[in-house]
């Protein structure tokens, strides 16, 4: 692959990746319960850092940096969800409540 | 067997691809960790179908591309959802997703699936349901569809 394209392929999915994180994180400020924080929390998760992992391939120097960052891919898309939800099962295992559409609107008519 | 010789393989690829030292020495350190974990494994009881299923595989490749795209597509509908200004268009909802798959291993499959994709969370697996927590009603509605509950059911393959 010519120098100049990887370069560009390099930072196009790095700024992608990092755009999606960006979200990731106002998602997580934004929204209103435990429960709702955590799905813009699995955008990090999963197009945040495949973006910017599948961006450094691009970067690597040998194949075999390509295939540990090729690992790295595989060992996020098994854990992340693992890690959403225990922590969405140990909050609803301990009796949080999650805020419902209906109760949403009600505290919006609160305001 | 079949699992324990494909543990192996796996095993000795990762040691292999991680070290990038390939003198005789380290071949032998290779071999010799790989077979003592399979033999640890195999004691255990973990290298079964369970734990290593191989016979997945080919199915896996039919099934993986449909769920990137899923994945991709919900990262972005969700990604919409944050950015709007004003008020948050959400509506969260508990629901009761039923599941077709017959094994543990396909349970957990879908379970994972479910969680993966940006908008739906699983939360609790209880017999043949699975508690799930959805942002928004469209979401609800697209996974109570069944479609992705189908495709896990296609690539678990028929009940042995």
């Amino acid at each position: 692959m010519a120098p100049q394209l990887a370069v560009i392929l390099l930072w196009a999915f790095l700024v992608a990746g990092s755009i999606f994180l960006l979200i990731g994180g106002i998602g997580l400020l934004r929204m209103p319960d435990f429960y709702s924080r955590i799905h813009p929390a699995g955008i990090t998760d999963t197009l945040g850092a495949w973006l910017v992992l599948i961006g450094l391939m691009f970067a690597s120097a040998s194949w075999l940096v390509t295939v540990k960052l090729v690992m790295l891919l595989i060992f996020l898309f098994i854990t992340s969800p693992l890690s959403s939800h225990a922590l969405a099962k140990a909050a609803y295992l301990r009796g949080l409540r999650p805020m419902l559409g209906h109760q949403l609107e009600r505290e919006a008519a609160d305001d | 067997m079949r699992s324990a010789v494909a543990l192996f393989l796996v095993l000795a690829a990762l040691w292999l691809l991680n070290s990038g030292h390939y003198g005789p020495l380290m071949l032998f350190f290779c071999v010799g960790s790989c077979l003592f974990v399979v033999v640890l494994s195999r004691r255990m009881g973990v290298a079964d179908e369970e734990g290593m299923p191989v016979h997945l595989a080919l199915r896996a490749a039919a099934y993986l591309p449909w769920l990137l795209k899923e994945i991709v597509v919900s990262n972005i509908d969700v990604a919409k959802r944050v950015l709007r200004p004003g008020k948050l268009r959400i509506s969260p909802r508990i629901i009761e997703t039923p599941t077709t798959q017959h094994s543990d291993l396909g349970r957990v499959i879908f379970a994972n699936s479910i969680t993966l994709t940006p908008g739906t969370i699983s939360i609790q697996v209880r017999g043949s349901h699975i508690t799930v927590h959805a942002l928004a009603d469209e979401v609800a509605d697209g996974l109570l569809g069944g479609e992705m509950d189908r495709r896990v059911t296609r690539l678990e393959g028929p009940a042995r």
